[in-house]
């Protein structure tokens, strides 16, 4: 096997190489060229087209992306902003929490379960990196039609991969959202959350400090899996995809990793380490060229001694490999004993591969010959840059004025129970427990909420009554007709939904879900959904932490609906203060909260019943969500509230009836008046909530609504024992027929 | 309370017996000693990933000799879900489990009936005591030979039976057996997630922990 040296790249400055095969620029090449001073080697070369991927690099949303950083809002709960592998909030007590969400479509798409199962154990280490314990996992998911074909393929295997990962990692799954839409069959959203907790003592960052240090491999072997993924599988739709560069999923070991979790905790709880990285995406190649650009410099790695499941890997493709569960320490001479100890308890695999240095270069040597030898920020941080050209879609203001005003609308209480039925059985809204059954939400012993509940919530720790709450929300079909107010909407959807179990939003995080760059028309939709996001988290007071940008979901020429996917977290000082969904007390009062208007772009009503959608969605009231937030998190605190469900996709119907099926609980509804009842029952304005409140309540709750200004409109009362949801004048229909429809859906897909 | 790599409610489980007046103690899978504990608790979880079969490679840990002589004497020992796995596999209990009948993980809260309330672990509860507790496992159907079976409903070793629905295929809605002895126990369902309202699905498992630790419950 021939080598390529950097002797050799010297004296053969003409040889051509697989640039473009690599997913480099003409251009790009060029750059690398004038950085070395020569070609780069091929190992070098295999670093530099997966470091300046769009998927490692950022280099087609970076210009915009900076705005999450300057509109930031003033907050004191950051303790690691954007930049980190997470971002980190300080939770009070000197308790800190660590989350980020994360996409592995294509892989998904590819193979379901690996594809999901990895995107899991990904993000676990994400997390676990900052030095936190991961203690929860979240799924945002969105698919092809539920009656497509492949969504037959698709959905159950994504469900068992996450499920496979997460539950053997002992990870309770708390929440997320599953949507089906036809833009998502050739390109599936998976897109997965963790979140870690720890003291803030506890953080750990990814840099490679101090000359002399000792650089660690530890974790699974290093096989031929997922060589070129990150690359590959982030450069270049499917339907142009060269056979030489399909995607090769990685192979998952959620054994391994817990292992590896375990490991990692006893090595952070004896401080055995300066620094620390995950390898994911662009394996190696990222993890050394990273730590060495943060830290002092300079690193030197022995490529002979990484240990290999496969050994006939050649350099270039040990760099580029992206197989699982490793991690990359920097540890101190007089740590090293220790910590080579403690992985040996754990029989983790653990190899010295490397020392830092202060030369400002990260040289490798393979065989004795030196292969690479560059300055590590021009892999990391000083890639290309891109200002993509953005333009507004043709057919934006079309699909916007044509906003469905004139569909046909049911009448009388008849039509109205009819669609309320179909509704609730429609995919979007039906149950998901076929879904969420097969995730363990127990393990650890902390989860407080889980799915179906409004937002996750899980206790810190034994020794601390204080809490997190957690959603991820985001809706394609609002984006498409507005990405700028899209962003915002999923944003406030998420932000309500962690207010209505009675915690106090802090910080949010980021899965921009979008098709080719290149396509200036995408462009526009993302530029347009980063300037919402960072405008409307300045307003709300909630910065943005971290996240991820997923590019090139389309197939063929047709892109998915932009899809920005967005969690916020918030701290709870009091978990047994907790509000959940359920209606519960009998005789409580059932309040709705904020304004119904006629919205009905882009709503669920309006695909399900006419597959429509165009017009103008929901307007954004960001002012109006942070009152009903605090008035939610006051009156929780106060005790005043049985429940609270936010109010959303499919409207106050569908909140109605998610609340009494959850507490399997009747109840009589008198809708407010000077409404349509159909625009009460099935708009999705937003900024509201319902609210039950018991009796010896009412008068308190009331004055703190009108002391705040909020709209509350008493709409009706709990009957604990009652058979069914009633609406006066309307209709009657009972829980078992709404349980029914609900419940049966999924089920009779998958079985 | 033993940890195997890939046990993953240890913790959960030393909750359980703090919350019952215990005092639980960690025992390691590759340490044979039992530190001179007075009962045992195999957690729940994925041993060694569970590759092979579930729990088939547990059985082989050093710390399992110790447990197996020591049950053997007597000793209180109590499986939940892997840890059932593992004392099947050993042979301090009959049967085996295997894959659920539908082929998929199933997390859900479950109902049971209590019928044997002699063991070690069940003393607390009335017999034919209906409880909730969370089930979740993907390898949950207990499966023996007729004999097996029915000597078992015999001698009135069939500790717990699902009801409202079995779960996973389950031979005659077996959720947990014991041995001849009643010290040894093997359960599917979580009770150690059923200790608090707040994170569970209420507080019928304490029963089993307080059974041990001898308060009433």
């Amino acid at each position: 096997m021939s080598i390529d040296t950097v002797e050799q790249a010297e004296q053969t400055p003409d040889q051509s190489q697989p640039s473009k095969e690599l997913g480099l620029a003409d251009d790009e090449y060029r750059q690398i060229r004038e950085i070395l001073g020569r070609r780069p080697t091929s190992s070098e070369l295999a670093i530099y087209s997966v470091m300046w991927s769009e998927h490692c690099s950022y280099k087609s949303s970076k210009v915009h992306l900076r705005q999450f950083g300057d509109k930031a809002p003033k907050t004191d709960a950051l303790l690691v902003g954007m930049g980190e592998n997470a971002g980190v909030v300080d939770a009070g007590d000197g308790w800190a929490v660590t989350f980020k969400i994360e996409s592995h479509n294509h892989p998904s798409y590819v193979e379901p379960y690996q594809g999901a199962a990895t995107g899991v154990g990904g993000i676990v280490r994400d997390i676990l990196t900052m030095g936190a314990r991961p203690v929860a996992v979240m799924d945002s998911l969105r698919f092809g039609r539920l009656d497509a074909p492949d969504t037959a393929r698709v959905l159950p295997g994504v469900v068992a991969g996450i499920g496979g990962y997460g539950n053997c990692l002992g990870l309770p799954n708390i929440g997320g959202e599953v949507y089906f839409d036809e833009s998502y069959l050739g390109n599936p959203l998976v897109n997965a959350l963790c979140v870690g907790v720890m003291r803030t003592d506890g953080i750990k960052l990814a840099k490679a400090d101090g000359p002399g240090n000792k650089v660690v491999l530890f974790g699974a072997r290093t096989g031929g899996d997922g060589i070129g993924g990150a690359s590959v599988l982030a450069s270049a739709t499917f339907d142009d995809a060269k056979p030489s560069k399909r995607p090769s999923v990685q192979v998952g070991d959620p054994f391994a990793e817990k292992v590896l979790i375990e490991c990692c905790l006893e090595i952070f709880a004896a401080d055995l380490v300066v620094g620390i990285q995950d390898l994911g995406a662009a394996g190696l190649s990222c993890a050394t060229t990273e730590l060495a650009a943060a830290g002092t410099g300079g690193m030197d790695v022995d490529l002979d001694v990484v240990p290999l499941r496969d050994p006939t890997l050649a350099p270039e493709e040990i760099l580029m490999s992206e197989s699982q569960e490793r991690m990359m320490a920097v540890v101190t001479p007089e740590r090293l004993d220790d910590f080579l100890n403690v992985c040996a308890k754990w029989d983790v695999t653990a190899t010295v591969i490397g020392t830092v240095t202060d030369t400002g270069r990260l040289r490798m040597t393979w065989r004795g010959e030196t292969i690479v030898d560059i300055p590590p920020r021009t892999a990391a941080h000083e890639g290309p840059v891109y200002r993509r050209p953005t333009e507004r879609p043709f057919d934006q203001d079309a699909i916007q004025a044509h906003d469905g005003s004139s569909l046909p609308r049911p009448r009388g209480g008849d039509e109205l129970r009819k669609t309320l039925l179909r509704l609730v059985a429609s995919p979007n809204l039906a149950d998901k427990s076929w879904v969420t059954d097969q995730y363990d939400r127990f393990v650890l012993g902390h989860t407080v909420l889980a799915q179906p509940e409004d937002a996750g919530m899980i206790r810190l720790d034994d020794s601390t009554p204080r809490g997190i709450a957690l959603s991820v929300d985001g809706n394609g079909r609002y984006s498409k007709l507005d990405p700028y107010a899209g962003a915002q909407l999923a944003l406030a959807e998420a932000y309500r939904n962690v207010a209505a179990t009675g915690a106090r939003p802090l910080a949010v995080t980021n899965c921009l879900n979008f098709g080719s760059p290149e396509d200036p028309a995408v462009m526009w939709q993302f530029a347009e959904a980063v300037r919402g996001l960072a405008d409307g988290c300045r307003q709300l007071g909630t910065p943005v932490t971290g996240g991820n940008v997923s590019f090139y979901n389309q197939t063929g020429s047709s892109a998915i609906l932009p899809t920005p996917v967005i969690g916020v977290l918030g701290v709870i000082d009091d978990v047994a203060k907790r509000i959940p969904q359920a209606f519960r007390s009998d005789g409580a009062a059932i309040y709705l909260l904020g304004d119904t208007r006629d919205e009905f772009a882009g709503s669920e009503w309006a695909y399900v019943v006419h597959g429509y959608l165009g017009g103008r969605p929901p307007a954004v009231d960001l002012a109006r969500e942070q009152l009903l937030a605090s008035v939610l998190i006051d009156a929780g605190r106060d005790g005043l509230l049985d429940s609270a469900h936010d109010v959303s996709e499919g409207g106050l119907a569908q909140a109605l009836v998610e609340a009494a099926l959850r507490g399997d609980s009747g109840a009589r509804i008198t809708l407010p008046e000077g409404l349509d009842p159909f625009v009460a029952l099935f708009s999705e304005s937003t900024a509201r909530a319902v609210v039950s409140v018991s009796r010896p309540h009412e008068a308190a709750f009331a004055e703190l609504c009108a002391d705040r200004g909020l709209p509350a409109a008493r709409i009706g009362t709990i009957d604990v024992l009652g058979p069914s949801l009633e609406i006066d004048g309307q209709f009657t229909v009972a829980l078992r027929e709404l349980r029914a429809a609900w419940k049966g859906t999924l089920p009779a897909r998958f079985g | 309370m033993v940890t195997f790599p890939g046990s993953l409610d240890d913790r959960d489980a030393a909750r359980a017996v703090r919350a019952a007046g215990g005092e639980p103690v960690a025992l390691w899978h590759a340490d044979p000693s039992l530190h001179d504990v007075d009962a045992v608790i195999l957690p729940g979880g994925f041993s060694y990933g569970d590759y092979l079969r579930a729990g088939a490679i547990a059985r082989f840990a050093p710390v399992m000799e110790s447990l197996v002589s020591a049950a053997r004497d007597g000793l209180p020992v109590l499986g939940i879900c892997n840890g059932f796995q593992v004392l099947c596999e050993s042979h301090l209990l009959p049967g085996a489990l295997v894959g659920n009948a539908g082929r998929k993980f199933v997390c859900r809260p479950q109902s049971l009936r209590v019928e044997n309330v002699k063991t070690s672990w069940t003393s607390g509860y009335r017999a034919g005591q209906e409880i909730v507790v969370p089930i979740k496992n993907m390898d949950g159907m207990y499966v023996a030979d007729d004999r097996t079976l029915d000597k078992l409903e015999a001698d009135a070793r069939i500790v717990a039976r699902y009801r409202l629905g079995n779960p996973n295929g389950s031979y005659r809605d077996i959720a947990g057996i014991t041995n001849k002895a009643g010290n040894v126990v093997g359960l599917m369902p979580h009770p150690e997630h059923a200790i608090d309202p707040l994170t569970g699905t209420g507080a019928d498992g304490l029963g089993f922990f307080l059974s041990l630790t001898g308060v009433a419950a």
